[in-house]
């Protein structure tokens, strides 16, 4: 699955279901899991009616009526204004980025009794 | 026709091509796969499938490292019975709020339970494969990243594989 057309294209996967939304929403969105199945399964089905390679189904979804979200789409579709001369990126480190403090105390925690062995080439 | 050009999907390679000539910065090198792309025929009904899933989305689970924003190329193992609720996604590169309020979003473990309860999947694979995109040495991933993941995907002998990118 990807909201990625061009992307995906260029990589080239034997199969594809592109759905056209913001990044970061690849299935669906947020707290609506009946749209959320609807996509599913009209990407699975893909795996039964596909028989070209390469080819790329277009799930039937629209983000909203209102298609303004693309001119921001680098940012995420967000309301920030996008000035071309800023440098959007993160700055990149080499420390693990928890989404909460927490998270890192209970995987440091975890990790003082030794690998977990889920945590592949990260411990 | 503004309406119907504004309708257009976005093109990411063009839009990271000129981010990156306003830095000043050189292209981008996006992966560029010529040629047919591999095929193996599907050989059982979805109903009797098992489903193996890897996602890109910077997922971990709480009691797991979480990704670092310089080229990780490192993996997570996920159980596909796990609580949506102890899932932490963590990025550079897009926007976390709504993956954060719902992982399923980028890491679909709810919707594809749901179809296997409904008899219309046959099964999940018991492990999901999670690792952080925005890995700019495609290298590492073609010879590090990629290998391994398929390594374990084939361990689970699934018979289809999902994968989600962000």
């Amino acid at each position: 699955m990807t909201s990625a057309l061009s992307i995906t294209r260029s990589v080239a996967p034997p199969r594809a279901a592109f759905l056209d939304f913001p990044l970061g929403h690849t299935t669906g969105k947020k707290n609506q899991p009946e749209m959320q199945l609807s996509l599913m399964r009209q990407a699975l089905a893909g795996f039964e009616e596909i028989d070209e390679p390469g080819a790329i189904r277009f799930l039937d979804e629209r983000w909203s009526e209102d298609e303004s979200w693309r001119q921001n789409a680098m940012a995420g579709g967000g309301s920030k204004e996008k000035e071309s001369s800023d440098d959007f990126r993160t700055p990149r480190v080499d420390t693990p980025q928890y989404q909460y403090s927490e998270d890192r105390d209970e995987a440091e925690r975890l990790h003082n009794k030794g690998a977990c062995g889920s945590c592949v080439g990260a411990e | 026709m503004t309406e119907a050009s504004a309708a257009e999907p976005v093109d990411y390679i063009a839009e990271t091509r000129a981010t990156y000539d306003a830095l000043g910065y050189p292209p981008y090198q996006w992966v560029e796969n010529e040629g047919t792309p591999p095929w193996t025929p599907v050989r059982v009904p979805l109903r009797e499938a098992k489903l193996a899933l890897a996602a890109s989305g910077g997922i971990y689970q709480r009691g797991q490292h979480a990704f670092h924003f310089k080229d990780d190329a490192s993996f997570r193992v996920i159980d596909t019975e796990a609580s949506c609720d102890d899932l932490r996604i963590t990025h550079f590169a897009y926007d976390l709020t709504d993956a954060r309020a719902d992982p399923n979003v980028v890491f679909p473990l709810d919707p594809l339970r749901a179809l296997v309860e409904a008899g219309e999947l046959g099964a999940l694979a018991p492990e999901a494969f999670t690792f952080m995109g925005g890995i700019y040495s495609a290298r590492k991933v073609r010879e590090e990243l990629a290998p391994a993941l398929v390594e374990r995907i084939v361990d689970q002998r699934p018979d289809i594989a999902l994968l989600v990118p962000v």
